[in-house]
């Protein structure tokens, strides 16, 4: 399966060789579980372990409640109540499943940053990287139809708000947005599919998540010094990597641990912290709420979509150049989409030469930057749309197309980087002040 | 249809285009009493007692405007909550109002129902999970680091409302016909007389139209705690946080079980994985 040289699974018995001539699957696990692993990743590589118990623990808390829930405008809020109030732990696998969608998304955040620092985007893994952009943004519409399901006030205007992002598309934005709806408003049509495409996605996430493992067994790892395992034998190889199991699952396993003491202790002692109070009002059509505010993980794009009003000098520009047709709402929706298409063509726009941001110099303080505009926007997008949040917005949208479009490509030409190891055995053991026998 | 398209579209555009006038912020400030109630804290337990006075509080004055028709009247016989006996829960749901049945034709209210409902002309929101819609993210309390740290929420939400009915600002006129001045209120609407030049309000809170519903001694606890209006607030407080969050107890063991078997699987994990990789970062194997 990898490009690296490693052991291969060697049936013994008559019944392994057996079942390995009809099905291999014995050696698919074996190949999957004994990968030769660079074995300097650091910490920031244990998200991905995070992301696949956060898959599964979803699937199962979302399987057992959809077992007590009702997708029916008139039993849902109280189906939910149900659920709180009579189903056995029926209020552990909800506060579970609530707050699992927000660790799942704290945990992606940091898997994104980290490809993003170290150059995981960067060839020969560009395929992983686009199928983790797809992953991304199956969970941004699982968790948003989701969210819709208990028929809360935020539910219920939160989908009036954001299916009101495609009828911003000009001309055929209203048959595509009444077309989603199942009708003209937001009604127990748009909750029963938004019911059914919630239990669809997340199995179409499983699936993309297979091949996005397929894709990095293939082409090995990246790790830190973003410099290549040797695969001239086995005997190279097996001096800058190590076998996944037993090194990395336990280190793994360490690593989640550590993350589920937070996660149980929101959950068991403030488990409505992250979610938004007005959702324990039934959805009413007729009152809108104060501020409507998408959960936190949705924030930074949705800040990035209120950044473009009318008065912005690109809006004016491009409301002219397109005798009007794009105008600030569409501009906005147009902005927010392509924030994260910025981010999905990152291993085209980073011209660098060298991966891993360690060693380059210049890139290290316009990333640090770039995470830091991050988090402002997260900040923005909780805030009520007016002054200094307006302005603070358009500025921190602004770097984060710049970072992309122009810092990134540019850093490629004009950055010297320091020297990279020759070989991650080198970086590992200088790190760990191992010293090398030469009978090893 | 239509008219729900119509508000549909209005808040969509309102957000997109952040329209400054839509989205103007009331700038209202609200006075809330930061009240230690015993159910707060990694190990705060309701206080049954506490409970038993606050159903009686609903029971006889916020009830006749009020419903609570999420809450099951049997689970007010669950530990962890009111945890009256059997048969006094079967006695009380009796007493309810009885359950319209389709035909047009009614039932005596049984234990296995819910409270009911109130609805109609001067009746008030139903309170089943007014304590968790009132919990402080974004809600009264601005952020949620009151809630985190001071262990502000949805319960100082209700005590605050109840406690803080005050006589009506110089500012405004004379008696504002069926609506009550109270300055721990954030959405009521406030006279012009109140606002400055920008419109935000110069007075805490804003006008409810809720009377004040308590005074002292308006009930006499069984128990023979003293009802004072504070009491009475801080017990019907502490009972409507029971209605909307009733496995608060349940939830808190778990966590707390949760949390410490993790920490035990990770100091073992550590340990498990410090022997393990000792080898290949060149240290000796010391456990």
């Amino acid at each position: 399966m990898s490009g690296i040289p490693h052991d291969h699974y060697e049936p013994k018995t008559g019944a392994e060789k057996w079942l390995n001539n009809r099905l291999p699957i014995i050696g698919l696990v074996y190949d999957t579980l004994m990968i030769p692993t660079p074995k300097n990743l650091n910490w920031m590589w244990i998200w991905g372990i995070v992301l696949a118990f956060c898959l599964v623990l979803q699937i199962i808390t979302g399987v057992v409640l959809a077992m007590h829930y009702t997708p029916h405008v008139d039993l849902a809020f109280a189906s939910v109540e149900h659920i709180m109030r009579d189903v056995n732990g029926g209020h552990m696998l909800r506060y579970l499943h609530a707050n699992g969608a927000s660790l799942f998304f704290f945990a992606v955040y940091l898997h994104i940053f980290r490809g993003l620092y170290y150059g995981s985007h960067k060839a020969p893994r560009e395929v992983t990287w686009i199928i983790g952009m797809l992953i991304y943004l199956c969970m941004m519409g699982t968790a948003f139809m989701g969210y819709v399901l208990p028929w809360g006030q935020m539910s219920f205007w939160g989908a009036t708000v954001i299916t009101g992002l495609f009828g911003a598309i000009p001309g055929i934005g209203e048959p595509i947005q009444t077309w989603l709806l199942g009708g003209p408003a937001v009604d127990n049509a748009t909750l029963n599919r938004f019911f059914s495409l919630h239990y669809l996605l997340p199995f179409v996430i499983a699936a993309l998540v297979i091949v996005h493992v397929w894709a990095f067994h293939s082409t090995g790892n990246n790790n830190p010094t973003g410099v290549e395992v040797r695969r001239g034998s086995k005997e190279e190889a097996n001096r800058d990597a190590l076998p996944f199991w037993p090194y990395f699952v336990i280190k793994d396993l360490f690593a989640l641990a550590v993350v589920l003491v937070v996660f149980f202790a929101v959950v068991g002692f403030m488990p409505n912290y992250l979610g938004h109070p007005d959702n324990y009002i039934e959805a009413n059509p007729l009152a809108t709420p104060a501020h409507i505010v998408p959960e936190w993980y949705f924030l930074p794009f949705y800040a990035i979509l209120r950044a473009f009003t009318a008065d912005v000098w690109v809006v004016i520009a491009a409301n002219w150049l397109t005798f009007g047709i794009v105008d600030a709402k569409f501009f906005g929706v147009l902005a927010m989409f392509g924030a994260i298409l910025v981010m999905a063509l990152a291993p085209w726009l980073d011209t660098s030469s060298v991966r891993s941001g360690r060693y380059r110099p210049m890139f290290r303080w316009w990333f640090a930057l770039l995470v830091i505009d991050f988090v402002l926007l997260m900040w923005c997008g909780a805030m009520p749309a007016e002054e200094p949040y307006a302005t603070i917005s358009l500025i921190a949208s602004a770097y984060w197309f710049a970072y992309f479009l122009i810092i990134l490509p540019l850093l490629g030409v004009i950055e010297k980087p320091t020297p990279l190891p020759a070989t991650i055995e080198e970086d590992f053991n200088a790190h760990y002040g191992v010293k090398t026998h030469p009978a090893e | 249809m239509t008219m729900m398209r119509k508000i549909a579209l209005s808040a969509t555009s309102a957000l997109v285009l952040a329209s400054g006038a839509a989205m103007a912020a009331t700038g209202a400030h609200v006075e809330f009493t930061d009240k230690a109630f015993a159910h707060e804290g990694p190990f705060g337990k309701f206080d049954q007692m506490q409970l038993q006075r606050g159903l009686q509080v609903f029971t006889e004055i916020c009830s006749s405007c009020h419903g609570l028709k999420y809450v099951p009247i049997r689970t007010l016989a669950d530990p962890n909550g009111p945890q009256l006996p059997a048969d006094q829960v079967r006695a009380y749901a009796a007493g309810l109002d009885a359950v319209p049945l389709a035909d047009g034709e009614e039932r005596a209210r049984e234990w296995t129902d819910h409270f009911p409902s109130r609805a109609g002309d001067g009746m008030g929101p139903d309170l089943s999970l007014m304590a968790k819609a009132r919990a402080g993210f974004h809600g009264p309390y601005g952020t949620g680091m009151s809630q985190l740290f001071n262990g502000m929420g949805g319960p100082e939400y209700i005590y605050s409302i109840l406690t803080h009915f005050e006589d009506n600002p110089a500012c405004a006129p004379e008696g504002i016909d069926g609506y009550y001045y109270n300055s721990a209120f954030p959405n009521g609407g406030v006279p012009d007389s109140c606002k400055d030049e920008h419109g935000i309000s110069t007075v805490p809170g804003s006008w409810i139209a809720m009377a004040p519903p308590l005074m002292d001694d308006m009930v006499t606890y069984a128990d023979g705690t003293p009802a004072t209006l504070d009491q009475l607030a801080e017990d019907a407080a502490s009972f409507l946080y029971w209605a909307a969050e009733p496995k608060l107890m349940a939830r808190k063991q778990a966590g707390f079980i949760a949390v410490t078997f993790l920490v035990v699987l990770s100091a073992l994990l550590f340990l498990t994985n410090k022997k393990l990789w000792a080898g290949v970062k060149g240290k000796k194997v010391t456990i």
